[in-house]
This record gives structure tokens, sequence and C-alpha cells, in this order.
């Protein structure tokens, strides 16, 4: 594949969980250095969208291209894809039996294959990156959930992904701890990693996002550039669920 | 410990409602129930109640009285000391009431002597070799049996669902006849200990197939879309991700188990191990003194069983103090 393929595509991609509709007919591209916000209410099916692009949910109808591969439910190596695909998850999901640096390096060791030494120094690279450097030896309940997610991220990017998903990273954290994790991410951002993220913040929509997605019953609404997504939203919805969020 | 009010009413055996009562029940009791004026507490009672063989009800009830007041002013005090020192006497105390019940089947001490060296160096070995290997199978069948219960394949959920329920369902001591009387009919002539071993691991297995199963369960679904989407594969996440963290919630029964296991390895006895139990049974038969050795393998089991506990409370201490 060349670099100017996109990273993602989904193909009038559909779900349904028994008789629930979870997505319909979704097509979506993602091309690589792209930064994507996905919003909408809650049970739009932003989550579930997000969460099959690196198939922890299987799709049921049409085609979802990550980096070249279809994923289906017969393909043999769908580790391979998950290796190129890091995800950031709502509750952080870190290893709670192994310390900070453990965390970091384990996927790295016991997926790549990369001797200890180089796992630790790429680990701190990241974990300064995050600028957390000074936590490496502790375990992750002994962090705050900031701190946490800023882990997760870290543990995501020493698999050197060519694509992070983030599924709602901030809506577990106090309200003072939101900022320090968007910031690791618009810096992120701003180094020129692909990023599809579903949030609802939308300053950090304005300050990095090259399109914008509104999702609302397992559709999607409305994508556009931040700037026109936010001024001169086309549908009646997408004005509704703005209205709501940015009346605060 | 269960969870502990900020609010306390003071000791219980502190109140002088429950003193009373106590004091009641033990005096009635021992005053119906046991005649004290023939022990030691009668001599003592000597200047009060004259010969204590004469003394009648009034010399019983004046001696359970007494023994009553003694028992409830000892309960009173241990009410004032601290936790740990209150154990520990507690302890002591049921522990030399026990012993003094065994010394009064006036058992034969150098009887015991002789043969409680023979017991330990050829029972209890037994015992625990054959208890060691049987849990360590049964744990590796336990792993297995779980991950094919919580398995989408049918065919692994009707195996294991089986196994468990056959193996749950009969006596174990109709297994260890079944497997050591069975087998051989199918051709296959096993020996005493394979044979026992096998009928533990199976039916060990079986229970603690239901132990790895609940624990594993019990690690949130997150775990396993962080180890997934790293790129783990299902054994690795296994490994190293889930077990580990069901180890803490899985060690307590386990342990359990084991000690439980150490016990059951009792019924092996009747095909003809030489463990403890059987020992028990046939060293004191030449001369009829199957008390004392009874009494010797009981204490040696619960010995056995008590440096159990305190190992299964030093692992749990490690894992509760790792995984924060």
């Amino acid at each position: 594949m060349s670099e100017n393929s996109p990273i993602i595509e989904m193909r009038g991609v559909n779900k349904w969980y028994g008789n629930y509709h979870a997505l319909r007919d979704i097509n979506f591209t993602v091309n690589r250095g792209d930064k994507i916000v996905i919003c909408g209410p809650s049970g739009s099916g932003k989550s579930t969208m997000i969460r099959t692009l690196n198939w922890l949910e299987a799709h049921q109808e049409g085609e979802i291209i990550v980096d070249g591969v279809h994923l289906h439910e017969k393909m043999k190596d769908i580790d391979k894809v998950r290796m190129e695909v890091g995800m950031v998850f709502q509750h952080f999901n870190l290893f709670p039996h192994l310390s900070v640096l453990q965390n970091l390096m384990a996927a790295p060791m016991w997926v790549r294959g990369i001797a200890k030494a180089e796992a630790r120094e790429t680990a701190m690279k990241y974990l300064e990156r995050v600028r957390i450097p000074e936590q490496a030896d502790k375990y992750p309940g002994q962090l705050s959930g900031g701190q946490q997610q800023r882990v997760a991220i870290a543990r995501s990017l020493c698999m050197n992904p060519k694509v992070m998903l983030f599924d709602e990273p901030t809506s577990a954290l106090d309200p003072e701890m939101v900022s320090e994790v968007l910031d690791t991410m618009v810096s992120l951002a701003q180094d020129g990693m692909t990023m599809v993220c579903v949030t609802h913040e939308m300053g950090f929509a304005k300050a990095v996002a090259d399109r914008v997605i509104f999702m609302d019953a397992g559709e999607i609404i409305e994508e556009n550039e931040p700037v026109q997504f936010f001024e001169n939203p086309q549908n009646e919805r997408t004005r509704n669920f703005l209205g709501q969020i940015l009346q605060h | 410990m269960l969870y502990a009010d900020t609010v306390t009413s003071g000791p219980l055996v502190h109140k002088s409602g429950t003193i009373i009562v106590l004091m009641v029940v033990v005096a009635t009791l021992l005053f119906t129930l046991f005649n004290l004026t023939g022990t030691i507490f009668g001599e003592l009672m000597r200047p009060v109640i004259g010969e204590p063989a004469e003394s009648g009800l009034y010399g019983r009830f004046a001696t359970g009285l007494v023994v009553a007041i003694l028992f409830v002013l000892n309960i009173v005090l241990i009410g004032f000391l601290k936790f740990q020192f209150q154990v520990i006497i507690v302890w002591l105390q049921l522990l030399v009431l026990f012993l003094a019940f065994f010394y009064g089947f006036d058992l034969d001490f150098n009887f015991i002597r002789s043969k409680v060296w023979f017991m330990v160096s050829q029972g209890v070995f037994t015992t625990l070799y054959v208890s060691a290997i049987s849990i360590a199978l049964a744990s590796v069948l336990a792993i297995v049996g779980a991950v094919a219960k919580l398995s989408s394949n049918g065919f692994a959920y009707a195996i294991a669902s089986f196994y468990t329920s056959f193996f749950r369902g009969l006596p174990l001591l109709m297994q260890v006849y079944l497997i050591y009387l069975g087998l051989p009919q199918l051709g296959y002539v096993i020996n005493a200990v394979p044979a026992g071993i096998l009928a533990l691991t199976l039916c060990y297995g079986a229970y603690m197939t239901e132990i790895f199963r609940a624990g594993i369960q019990s690690i949130p679904k997150g775990q396993w879309e962080a180890s997934r989407s790293l790129g783990f594969k299902f054994g690795l996440t296994m490994r190293r991700i889930i077990l580990p963290q069901s180890l803490p919630l899985i060690i307590p029964p386990t342990g359990n188990q084991f000690i439980a296991m150490l016990k059951d390895s009792s019924l092996v006895s009747v095909i003809g191990v030489w463990e403890l139990m059987f020992l028990a049974r046939t060293l004191g038969n030449k001369t009829f003194q199957h008390m004392e050795m009874l009494i010797t393998a009981a204490l040696i089991y619960w010995a056995l069983s008590m440096c159990l506990e305190l190992a299964q409370g030093r692992i749990e201490r490690h894992f509760r103090t790792k995984s924060h």
C-alpha cells in the first residue's frame, strides 16, 4: 500500500446487536495524518464505531479496511492490525499488577519481541513525553486518573502505532485532570500522529481536528471542518446537540 | 475483619447482664450434667464441703457454683486484654481443655512414643507427597477446565461441564474404589498410590475448575480489551494479564482445597496406601490400642493443617501488598 492510501476506510458498514441497529451504513475515510473528532449523544454509536476500527467489536455488513487489511471474522491475523492501531479507553484499562514501566514495556517485549533494554529506553522516552517519568516504578493504583490516562497513552505509543484511537479519554476524569490529558493529545496531534477521537471536548476539536463528525442513532449525520461544523451546522440534530453541550 | 463501627459499647463480657446470665447457665449446666466432686475441684473444696464423696447434692452444687464463678471471672479478665492477647489466651485455654479431654482416655504414652516416628516418617511423608502431587495436577486440570467452561466452543464446554458435574457428584471414596478396582477391569492394572493420586486429582480438579473460572471471570473486560488492542493473543493475555490478577482471588479458596485434600487423602487408605490414616488404623491393631494411634494421627493432621493455614495467610498477605 502506498503512503497516500487512507489508513482507515469504512464502506457501507452496518452492525446490529440482536435486533438493535447500532451502526447504519457508515462511510468514513481517515487519511494518514488526519485528526478526526467524533461526537454525538450517548447511545449514538460513536464508541461502537471506533471499536470496530480495531475489531474489538465485529461488524456484519460492509467493509472496514485498516492499513490495507480487510477486517473480517475469518481473518488469520487480527493481532498484526491491532499492533499498528493504538487505543486509549475511557477507563484507562492499565494492568494493575504491573508497574507503570512494565505496563509500557509489556507489549513491545511480548508482542514485538523487542529486547528488554531497548523496550525500557522506549518506555522512558514516552513517559517523559507525557511528562511523568518520575512515576515509572509506581503501580497504576497509586496514580491520579489524569496520570493513569497519560500512562495509557504512552503505553499505546510504545508500540509505535500508525493511528491512535481515543474512546472518550477524558470522560471518566475529574474536571481538573481533563486538561493535562488534552494537552498530551494536542501535542501528539502537533507531531503529526493520525488520530480518531470520540470526545465531547469541543475546545480540543476546534484546536486540532481536521474534521468533526456528528453521529446520532448509529448514523453519521454530519461531517465537516471544525469552523464550518461549529459556526454553520447544517443539520437540525447537530444544531440541537451543539446547543446543548455548548451552553455550559 | 468485618466493618468496624466507630461507636462501640464496650466488651460484651463486661455487661452485668451477660455476666449474670453466663454464671447462671454455666452453674446450672455443671450442677445438672457433671458431678465435679470426684475431681480435683472437689478436693480443693474439701474445707467447705467436707469429704467430697459424701457431700451429696450440696457438695455438687457448691463445687459447680465455684467453678462457674472461676469460669466467668476468667472471661471477664480476658475481656480487659487487647485483641491479640485475647486470641492467644483463649486459644491456649481451649487447647488445654482439649488435651485434658484426650488425657482422660488414659492413653499409653510409651506406645505412642514408640510408633510416632514411624507415623511421621512414613505416614506424614506419604500424605504430603500424595496431596502435593494431586493439588499440583488438579491446578493444571482446573485451568484447562476453567478455560473450557468459559469457552464458546460447545465441545469444550460440554466436556468440561460433564467432568465437573460427574466428579463433584460422586463421593470421593467411591471414586477411589472405581479407579482402583475399575481400571484393572479395562486391562490397566494400577498401583495404589497412582490410583489415589488420580482420584484426588480428578475430584479436586473438578472443584478447583469452578474456583479458577470464578477467578478468571472476576477480571474486568477492559483488561482483555486493552491486551487484545495491543496485539496480545489469547494465551499471552491469559498468562501474563488475567491469571496473575486472578491469583489473589484464586489462592485463598485453593489453600482451603489443599487443606481439605490433605485430610481427604485419608480416603486412599482404603486401597492400602501407607499414609497417615492407614498407619493409624493398622499400627494399633495388634494390641487393641486404637485410640492412641487415632489421637496421634488426629493431632498430626491438625498440625499439618495449621502449617498450611499459616502458609496460606502469608501468601495472601503477599498478594494483598503487591497489588494496591
